[in-house]
């Protein structure tokens, strides 16, 4: 059986966790002898750093994990400058006029002026390791996960041959720019969104979903990453969070079950307005997901248990 | 063994305090920027800021990127847009004053060309296709203009007075350097060799080489498609006048930020990509001889109860199948703050042990969203307590 979706675009704001989900979701769906390349953008690192393994540089794509499951996960982190000489040599044989280009500003002039030139360069290498598969080449993927840009920045990302269109009419850059377009379009390309349970990733998460709408680009599941789970119920929570619940722990003095109550007020007020964000996202009429928060941190084998976690709550459709 | 163990640097060493109020205080202060990576509260952090130093009597501007809207609002200004809007709800016992704005990108830029040439020439670029995209689209120009704005709202200040504090949000940089980097880079491109050569592919010196420009040009309107490269020359026609101009500010307003007038402030969060990034940006500050005044660590957690996490299970584990739900969840959300509290001081420790000179100072975590002036003025207290 295969997969429905291919590639997997994995976008959240800052600080929401976006990685570690991007890394954790390969994992997941890197089940027994299946191949999954996770790439990232932009050299920041975050997908090395995350599998402490040394950083991805050029176009290499090295093994970075073996699951539990028995599949394995690559990695590789695209460069626009190298993407354009890549392209240039695939497409027109023109690794010499490549390297001259270089010399002169031209690629840095291009990638960085050009406007969506870049995005086109980046989504465009994403859209090549995608269809080796597909066109039976070597070092071909089972799945495709990208760490997209942030939330605030992902529909213009996703939209960027709109951009393109505007400036090229013809040439094969605006060729290019349609073929990534019907890939993001096709049923088996999905955007998944990374947020907290928190007010500002939550409306940056409608507002980015409110503006992939009407780009035919599928909407995923939205994971909302870090939630404390609670086995209370919506009124004892509020009884707790009003502070008058005298806690009774034995062996506790009673000033230590007076400070136990303010700080468990707190936390059950905190839970309270989570509550009210995940009404706003099941509002949205997408699929959820939620990751437990776990309060040791992230290390290899904490993204193995959101990766089962995201087995259990996303349809990977992983044979 | 315990010698060994003792002599770690970080062992009992304290880490320096970041007193804002005595930055703030110090009337030679008259820009502060806060950097950081993003979702770390850099835009509240400045607001908080700004409100602090207002209310303490200085006349204060704060420039914020793309602000959350409840956080417009609640500087009383309902719409911020690019010029400063006062926000009359602060306190102005102390004689200070408080401005917001929110940069818009391409007005920023649209100004700047209609500023620096003839309407006619004007009209030619704003019409410009590839000035449209690159003045709203290409990810430098907001870096670029916020640096622009940075330097207008500085001259406004020297020359009437309207204000003697700027207090400035970076942007949501796609990685931490893009701030110092992008004015670099975008005048570096702007009169780089290969722009040079396409406004003028046959003249002087370059004419020996129009055989290799012939080539590079050939491959550039292949990838690019001849419009593309029609538009910028026309655009770089009529934009090369300002150019100068552009290279000379964004030149200026560096060597202001380089200036005892000018200080950083790291923001970043107890986790370990944002103190990652804050190390990137410490490095960078000190390699480029940047003042940088310490670091803000937003959204620490901390307990008033002093048991441990382990007995806080422990005492749940006995409790659990009592009555005592209530008892048994919060022990449980104990144990998981207490966890927390030893990964971030764990965190917060490596840091310091690696650049025990940077001063901190810790803002500790909010049970509820900054959304009101009554909020921000916490958080500016809380930036200036040393505990």
């Amino acid at each position: 059986m295969t997969p429905r979706h291919t590639l997997h675009i994995v976008s959240g704001k800052g600080g929401t966790g976006k990685t570690t989900i991007a890394g954790a979701l390969a994992c997941a769906l890197a089940t027994s002898g299946r191949r999954v390349l996770v790439c990232e953008v932009e050299g920041r690192n975050g997908i090395s750093e995350l599998f402490d393994v040394p950083p991805l540089t050029g176009r290499e794509e090295r093994r970075i994990s073996r699951t539990p499951v028995g599949g394995t996960v690559f990695g590789l982190s695209i460069d626009a400058e190298d993407a354009l000489i890549e392209y240039l040599d695939t497409f027109y044989h023109l690794s010499i006029a490549g390297k001259a280009l270089d010399r002169f500003g031209a690629i840095d002039f291009a990638t960085s002026i050009a406007p969506g030139l870049r995005d086109v360069l980046l989504t465009g290498k994403v859209y090549e390791a995608v269809r080796r598969r597909i066109k039976n080449r070597p070092n071909s993927y089972d799945a495709v996960v990208f760490d997209g840009p942030p939330t605030g920045r992902i529909a213009q990302f996703l939209n960027v041959h709109a951009a393109v269109a505007g400036l090229a009419k013809v040439g094969p850059i605006r060729n290019q720019a349609d073929s990534i377009m019907r890939l993001l379009r096709s049923a088996t390309t999905a955007v998944h969104f990374v947020t907290l349970l928190e007010d500002m990733p939550v409306t940056e998460t409608e507002e980015a979903v409110a503006a992939l709408r009407p780009t035919q680009i599928r909407i995923g599941t939205v994971i909302e990453n870090m939630v404390t789970p609670t086995p209370l119920n919506h009124d004892q929570l509020q009884t707790a969070a009003t502070g008058s619940v005298a806690l009774k722990v034995p062996g506790l003095t009673i000033k230590q079950n007076h400070a136990f109550a303010a700080e468990f007020a707190i936390e059950a007020a905190r839970t309270l307005q989570e509550q009210q964000r995940h009404d706003r996202l099941t509002a949205l009429g997408l699929p959820l997901a939620q990751i437990a928060f776990d309060p040791g941190g992230i290390d290899e084998g904490a993204i193995f248990t959101i990766a089962e976690q995201l087995t259990d709550q996303m349809s990977l459709e992983a044979a | 063994m315990t010698n060994a163990f003792e002599s770690q640097p970080h062992a009992g060493l304290p880490v320096p305090f970041l007193d804002v109020d005595k930055i703030i205080g110090d009337r030679e202060t008259k820009i502060i920027i806060c950097c950081g990576s993003g979702g770390v509260g850099k835009t509240t952090t400045s607001a908080a800021l700004a409100v602090r130093a207002a209310e303490a009597g200085r006349k204060v501007v704060v420039l914020t990127i793309d602000p959350a809207r409840r956080l417009a609002q609640s500087l009383g200004v309902g719409e911020l847009d690019n010029t400063p809007r006062p926000v009359s709800t602060i306190d102005t016992a102390a004689g200070g004053s408080l401005d917001a704005m929110m940069l818009d990108m391409k007005g920023t830029f649209d100004e700047v060309v209609m500023a620096h040439s003839t309407p006619e020439k004007a009209a030619a670029i704003l019409q410009n296709q590839f000035y449209v995209a690159l003045s709203s689209e290409f990810s430098g120009t907001q870096e670029y203009m916020a640096m622009e704005k940075l330097g207008q709202l500085h001259s406004e200040a020297e020359a009437h007075g309207t204000w003697d504090l700027i207090v400035v949000d970076t942007p949501p940089a796609r990685s931490a350097l893009d701030f110092l980097d992008a004015p670099e880079h975008l005048s570096s491109l702007l009169d780089g060799r290969f722009l040079r050569m396409l406004l003028h592919p046959a003249r002087g010196p370059m004419r020996f080489m129009t055989a290799g420009f012939s080539m590079i040009s050939a491959a550039m309107t292949k990838i690019l498609g001849a419009q593309i490269i029609s538009d910028v020359q026309t655009f770089v026609r009529a934009f090369e006048a300002l150019f100068g101009g552009f290279r000379q500010r964004a030149t200026a307003t560096f060597e202001l930020l380089s200036s005892r007038h000018s200080t950083f402030l790291i923001v970043a969060t107890p986790q370990h990509d944002a103190l990652r990034e804050a190390a990137y940006f410490v490095d960078r500050l000190t390699e480029e001889g940047m003042p940088l005044s310490g670091m803000v660590i937003n959204r620490v957690h901390s307990s008033a109860l002093a048991i441990s996490p382990e007995r806080a299970l422990s005492l749940a584990e006995d409790l659990a199948g009592t009555s005592a739900v209530m008892e048994v969840e919060a022990l449980r959300r104990h144990a998981n703050l207490m966890r927390v509290i030893e990964t971030e001081s764990r965190m917060m420790e490596r840091f310091a042990s690696a650049r025990p000179a940077v001063a901190q100072t810790q803002v500790q975590s909010l049970p509820t969203d900054v959304t009101d002036l009554a909020a921000l003025r916490r958080v500016g207290a809380l930036l200036s307590d040393k505990d």
